[in-house]
């Protein structure tokens, strides 16, 4: 009986020691970030162009360029997605089609991003002739992220009860009519959860937008949707990786891994309370 | 006004039906894509030596399109991730499911719902400016930039795939096989390791592949961490590159049709396939979990 209870003792040391080293690489993560990025960041830093080819000034412009992709790649998969939920949700009846429909999804989730980045290479900016571009970069960013909205949309659609829509229809609604005034209204907050983590997402993605929509280094601001543009994550990279000055250049990536950070676990952090009130509000 | 309506419903339920085909153009779109501009290779240079050719270099003259050396490199930074995630990701998942008091079980969620956030590009930087210099004091390496650093930090990025899948795996398994293992005496710990640990098994499997397909298929780390040496590795503290590494690196560089452009969409295409297998086998255990753990 003794060995038995040591053993479980063992068992639960060593569960623990696991998970203790998680979370210590977790917490040494952010220790780093946050207290070498804290240093350079002040309001010029945020604001500014950067200057000295890089080795000065701000970043200002990826912010931007990170904004412009992620807005425009939200608006293309945003009412794609919420669609498709609709249609395999509401309408959808067991069959060979849609169960294709769902192995797309999930397979199309699980396409390595370096892959979309080449089919946006191939088809946006070279086929339609978008070059390289913030049109071609949102599209590209928003095929990525078409899975994640269709998951997390269909979720907050399938958690409305059905006796809401059957009262619905009971009243002489059509289908749409319900799906409009009853369903939508009722998991508008999983959709926005859904919506919210798919732009954390895509800020933080590099590779399927290295040969869609980035530039190195910029002197203006983009003009159009047909400008390149300059990103947070793609910053990060080119300061490591380019350039012959890391004493200047390495504190600057600093602190955009600093601001990358704090934007995209900001979002999800949003997202979980979002989600965590969403549940609790839950009267059904 | 009766068939007006209805022509609407109609008209507005095509419109969804068209949105939920868009995965599936998008999905064969991108292979159509990949095939055709990578299959033009093989006119140039047969798919013997394409597999089997141990030297990638496309800049020599004659250039040398070998997919062995990325392939490894893939496979040996992802095997080295999967060495050090499993356990590790297992582990947090059983804890988290099996032992955690509920607020510290909140806690930890939170925690590894927060490195799924992370972008990759960030754990590349700090591989370099952090990791990379440590480990090579740490081990005395001529460069800490090596494969052992990329598995290192491909397993923190695969860590939360693992734990997330494998704990709802776990939780699922019923509460009736763990009852009735305490009553014929067995410890918390003797039902967990041979109670609910092999009824979730087939939803670890589950974790344990779509895990490795996020590895299989990251780019930033591996590019920035891996060394990008490619040649055919043989040992962890040596620097390699990845099929995706080379993809990044060396599609800005080159002529649209040419050789060196085919041949980069081609290991793509291995790539893809490899990625997509994996994503069928995870679809196929959770179907089989779904069934047995009803």
């Amino acid at each position: 009986m003794n060995k038995r209870r040591f053993k479980e003792k063992l068992a639960y040391s060593f569960l623990i020691t696991m998970i203790s080293i998680i979370v210590l690489s977790i917490c040494l993560m952010f220790y780093f970030i946050i207290s070498r990025g804290i240093r350079v960041i002040n309001w010029e830093f945020l604001t500014q162009m950067p200057r000295k080819a890089m080795t000065a000034g701000g970043i200002f412009p990826a912010i931007l360029g990170t904004f412009y992709l992620t807005m425009g790649a939200i608006c293309f998969a945003l009412p794609l997605g919420v669609s498709a939920a609709i249609y395999l949700n509401e309408y959808a009846v067991q069959n060979r089609l849609v169960r294709i429909i769902r192995i797309s999804i999930n397979n199309l989730a699980g396409v390595p991003s370096v892959v979309f980045g080449l089919f946006g290479l191939a088809i946006f900016v070279k086929f339609l002739n978008f070059g390289v571009s913030i049109l071609s970069g949102s599209l590209t960013l928003g095929i990525l992220i078409l899975p994640t909205i269709i998951r997390a949309s269909e979720e907050a659609l399938s958690a409305v009860p059905n006796s809401f829509r059957e009262a619905s229809l009971a009243l002489g609604a059509t289908k749409w009519q319900t799906i409009q005034k009853i369903v939508l209204p009722n998991s508008f907050s999983g959709i926005l959860t859904g919506a919210i983590l798919s732009i954390g997402r895509a800020a933080g993605e590099t590779a399927p937008i290295l040969f869609t929509a980035v530039t190195f280094y910029s002197m203006r601001l983009p003009k159009s949707i047909f400008s390149e543009v300059m990103t947070l994550p793609y910053h990060i990279y080119a300061l490591m990786t380019e350039g012959t000055h890391p004493e200047s250049q390495v504190p600057i990536a600093y602190g955009t891994a600093l601001v990358l950070v704090f934007l995209v676990l900001g979002l999800n952090l949003i997202a979980v309370i979002l989600r965590n009130q969403f549940r609790r509000s839950k009267k059904w | 006004m009766k068939s007006k309506q209805h022509l609407k419903e109609k008209i507005i339920k095509n419109i969804f039906f068209l949105s939920s085909l868009s995965s599936i153009l998008f999905l064969l779109g991108t292979s159509f894509i990949l095939f055709k501009e990578g299959l033009p290779l093989f006119r140039e240079i047969d798919l013997k030596t394409f597999l089997w050719g141990k030297s990638w270099y496309p800049t020599y003259n004659p250039p040398e399109f070998g997919l062995l050396p990325l392939l490894l490199g893939t496979l040996w930074t992802t095997l080295g991730a999967l060495i050090i995630a499993v356990p590790l990701g297992v582990s947090a998942a059983i804890y988290i499911s099996e032992l955690a008091t509920p607020k510290i079980k909140d806690y930890l969620k939170l925690a590894i719902e927060m490195l799924t956030g992370v972008p990759s590009v960030i754990y590349g930087f700090l591989g370099i400016v952090v990791l990379g210099p440590w480990l090579q004091n740490l081990l005395d390496l001529p460069i800490g930039l090596c494969a052992l650093t990329a598995s290192l930090l491909l397993a923190l990025m695969a860590i939360p795939t693992i734990t997330s899948l494998s704990e709802e795996a776990l939780f699922s398994v019923s509460k009736e096989y763990k009852e009735a293992s305490y009553a014929l005496g067995a410890t918390r710990w003797e039902t967990i390791i041979k109670v609910t640990v092999p009824a979730a098994s087939s939803g670890i499997s589950t974790a344990v592949l779509l895990g490795m397909g996020r590895v299989i298929g990251e780019t930033m780390t591996v590019l920035m961490v891996a060394g990008g040496a490619a040649v055919i590795p043989h040992s962890f503290l040596q620097p390699v590159r990845t099929i995706t590494a080379t993809i990044a690196l060396e599609m800005g560089e080159t002529v649209v049709g040419s050789v060196h452009y085919y041949a980069l969409f081609a290991i793509a295409c291995v790539l893809f396939i490899i990625s997509l297998a994996l994503n069928l086998s995870a679809d196929y255990f959770l179907y089989k979990f779904r069934r047995t753990s009803r």
